[in-house]
């Protein structure tokens, strides 16, 4: 199935998650990540969420995100239109013998350590799910201790701002 | 383009249109969205409990259901004193929820139900969810423990805006007095426009006993709530289009047009088209029964002349109606050569089910007479259809076919013939309230409905239990109809403890129990599907059985008068007598049959083509040209 990536700016209030959250399991959405945070405008948060989904059930999934109160505008966001980011912190094992070998695969990543203890690194990386991909499976073979990862992160090319017109007053 | 599209509903449900289109309009701004008189109140100190009361008093309500407890206790004092609100205290929440849905079924306007916190508001998520499912406009009120406990599991908490999140439009938890007028107009006006729906307030403790300043009308404005209300004119030109080229239109009508007061528009574009007319299990009466182009109600227990008329039409005229599985059978057998019309006030329901050649989001009060005046200058300009081919098909199956019963075999009454009896002897200006199962079906059969919001019933979440208090909520919104409860008896041991608020507040609603002794559907099911092993579907309280419990006698517990009728031939009289009496309810134990069968059926699981007019008998199909 595609993929999606929407953008959906909603209302700051409590609840407004679980509301979002809730709407993709009770209908029977898949989500592939979720990421939640404020925005330039006071009061308001943005989400953005890749879903798995075909054309009607897209816009199904759009229609009913529509539905909540407290969700402002939705946006679908395709690759080429938009710059899309996942951020990763990977823990990898490394001691005196592999240190040098594991930070210049982290360097020819333009990741950067971010802790150094006797027997492992901290590797942090921003990119898409390809690239990021990518170097998980360049680290893996020293051993990969924990890793975590944010949701996607996407933003329209160019100058126009998502939250434009979208608060107009009745 | 530097950026992705935006996605609005209306724009997704009009995507062949151009999306910038001028027409497509938002609401029309009314000059408040605050419900009511709108009267001026100045800033006043007062407590939260009473913002509650006055919030309510200033949106025009007159009625409320409810029961108090421990957390709503201080609403409850101010409204003790409160001239223009008349609380009636149920005996359980469900029926303080069924009753408001009752009432604004048959009014038109918003229920109002209260229900303290914990086990109060958990009582009430049945009627939620049975007004979310059948887009019911109702504010529930509850309290919450104050909000120093709330997450502390403190005692009678739940989390119910959790709970009731999947099945309310929208709900609200207020901890803080001051929001409390504002919030109650913004669920009042979330209930009753668009979709209409369920919104629940939910209310700490701490928040009804704090100061606060009372001012109205508040302001409302809601940034995420554009309810679409006008059609697409594109789209309306292109539906008149597709009707002036159909030769076998049908109007597809549910329950959308009962809740937009739509029903003299539909009548005026109906006749105009000359198309048949088809009315589902929530929209029966919006279009006569008595109408010539009125062919029945379609689906699983739909008469053959609407289900075939579906079937076999090349154009379904969709208003407010959503494609249920009740109604389509299996989807992708469903009206197979037909274009969809598809009109309807939430975008979301437009292509859900079934994809519409032509969407059109908004009211159908708003819609059906733009597309009136668009078929109407098609059919001038240019020549009609000829759709009297159709008509002989339709009227052939109408003859053939007419939806009817048998006398049962036992010597016992025909539960049809009751519930028909009960139709002709009140006439069309009464209303009939349904439980859910067989009685129903013949209820929605058998009864002629003449006009919207005569016939009210629990279709999308077929509750058990809703016929008694939606009858009491309907007769406090129409206290000058009779009011009936068709109910089984499965359903009606459910909720009949509403009769002691009937008697007490002087309700007078009549009550029918369809007394086949039985879980009548579900053995029905058991019958034709489970080779009749009879598992857990006897009830004992009919013919030759025990009859507990005795409803003449629970009757008359409760303060009501009881009568029973067991044979034909007195079921004349006894409904006469129910419909002489209007000092207090009336419940009449009709003693049926148990093998009564509700038919014509469609199998589930199987096309509408297979519609069956009795057990194992498809009518026989005239070959189409």
């Amino acid at each position: 199935m595609a993929r999606h990536t929407l953008s959906v700016l909603v209302e700051d209030v409590p609840g407004v998650l679980t509301r979002v959250a809730s709407l993709f399991a009770r209908r029977a959405f898949n989500i592939n990540s979720l990421a939640v945070g404020p925005t330039e405008v006071a009061g308001m948060s943005r989400i953005t969420v890749v879903v798995e989904a075909e054309g009607d059930l897209l816009e199904q999934v759009t229609k009913q995100l529509n539905k909540l109160i407290n969700v402002i505008k939705i946006v679908e966001l395709t690759s080429e239109q938009s710059v899309q980011r996942d951020h990763v912190l990977i823990k990898v094992r490394a001691d005196a013998s592999t240190r040098l070998q594991v930070t210049q695969a982290a360097d020819l990543f333009r990741a950067s350590v971010v802790d150094v203890a006797i027997d492992s690194l901290i590797i942090e990386a921003t990119g898409t799910p390809e690239k990021l991909s990518a170097l998980l499976s360049v680290l893996e073979p020293f051993g990969i201790r924990e890793i975590v990862q944010s949701g996607t992160l996407a933003i329209g090319r160019g100058a126009k701002s998502m939250s434009d017109r979208a608060l107009r007053s009745a | 383009m530097s950026k992705g599209s935006p996605i609005s509903p209306a724009l997704l449900a009009a995507r062949p249109a151009p999306p910038a289109a001028p027409a497509r309009e938002t609401a029309p701004v009314p000059v408040s969205a605050v419900r009511g008189p709108n009267a001026v109140v100045a800033p006043t100190q007062m407590l939260g409990s009473a913002a509650i009361v006055r919030s309510l008093e200033e949106l025009g309500v007159d009625d409320v259901f409810g029961l108090p407890g421990g957390a709503i206790l201080p609403t409850y004092d101010p409204l003790l004193a409160s001239t223009k609100l008349r609380h009636i205290l149920v005996r359980h929440e469900q029926g303080a929820g069924h009753a408001a849905q009752g009432y604004a079924m048959v009014t038109g306007r918003p229920g109002v139900c209260i229900a303290t916190s914990g086990p109060g508001a958990t009582n009430l998520v049945t009627a939620i969810a049975d007004a979310h499912m059948d887009s019911v406009p109702m504010v529930a009120i509850t309290g919450q423990v104050s909000s120093a406990f709330i997450g502390s599991d403190a005692f009678q908490e739940a989390d119910i805006v959790g709970i009731t999140m999947p099945i309310t439009k929208h709900s609200y938890l207020v901890t803080d007095a001051q929001d409390i007028p504002r919030v109650l107009a913004e669920a009042f006006h979330i209930a009753t426009t668009g979709r209409p729906g369920p919104v629940l307030v939910d209310v700490a403790k701490d928040a009804q006993q704090s100061t606060m300043t009372f001012s109205w009308p508040p302001k409302v404005d809601i940034p995420g709530y554009r309810p679409v209300v006008r059609g697409h004119s594109k789209q309306v030109r292109e539906a008149a289009r597709l009707i002036g080229a159909s030769q076998r239109p049908v109007f597809y009508v549910g329950g959308g047009v009962v809740k937009g007061h739509a029903s003299a528009e539909l009548k005026e574009l109906a006749e105009l088209v000359g198309a048949p007319v088809v009315t589902t299990l929530m929209a029966r009466g919006v279009f006569p029964d008595s109408h010539d182009q009125h062919v029945g109600m379609p689906g699983m227990h739909g008469s053959v002349s609407a289900v075939t008329a579906l079937q076999q039409a090349d154009l379904l005229i969709t208003l407010g109606a959503r494609f249920d599985d009740r109604v389509t059978g299996v989807l992708s057998s469903f009206a197979p050569n037909a274009k969809v019309i598809h009109a309807d006030i939430d975008p979301a329901e437009i292509s859900k089910n079934r994809t519409a050649d032509v969407p059109i989001v908004g009211s159908v009060k708003e819609i059906i007479p733009e597309l009136t005046s668009a078929v109407r200058e098609n059919f001038e300009t240019q020549d009609r259809p000829d759709i009297s081919a159709w008509w002989r098909t339709i009227n052939h199956l109408r003859e053939t076919y007419p939806v009817g019963f048998t006398q049962p075999d036992d010597g016992l009454s025909a539960p049809q013939q009751v519930i028909k009896r009960i139709g002709e002897l009140t006439g069309p200006e009464g209303v009939f309230v349904s439980g859910v199962g067989q009685h129903q079906m013949w209820a929605a059969q058998f009864i002629q409905y003449e006009r919207p919001h005569a016939w009210l019933n629990s279709g999308g979440l077929g509750t058990m239990g809703y016929s008694v208090p939606a009858a009491m909520g309907a007769k406090v919104g129409n206290p000058d109809r009779v009011v009936w409860a068709i109910d089984g008896d499965g359903c009606f041991q459910m909720t009949n403890q509403e009769l002691a608020t009937c008697v007490i507040n002087n309700i007078p609603i009549k009550v029918a129990v369809i007394n086949n002794s039985s879980l009548g559907m579900v053995r029905q099911w058991q019958t034709l599907f489970y080779e009749g092993r009879y598992s857990n579907t006897d009830l004992n309280t009919g013919h030759d059985t025990v009859r507990v419990p005795d409803f003449v006698k629970l009757a008359d517990a409760y303060g009501c008068v009881g009568l029973r009728c067991e044979r034909d031939e007195d079921i004349d009289a006894t409904i006469q007598q129910a419909l002489a009496i209007n000092d207090r309810p009336v419940v009449v134990d009709f003693v049926v049959s148990r093998d009564s069968m509700v038919w014509p059926m469609v199998p589930s699981g199987v096309s509408n083509d297979l519609i069956q007019i009795a057990r194992n008998m498809t009518p026989t199909w005239e070959q189409e040209d």
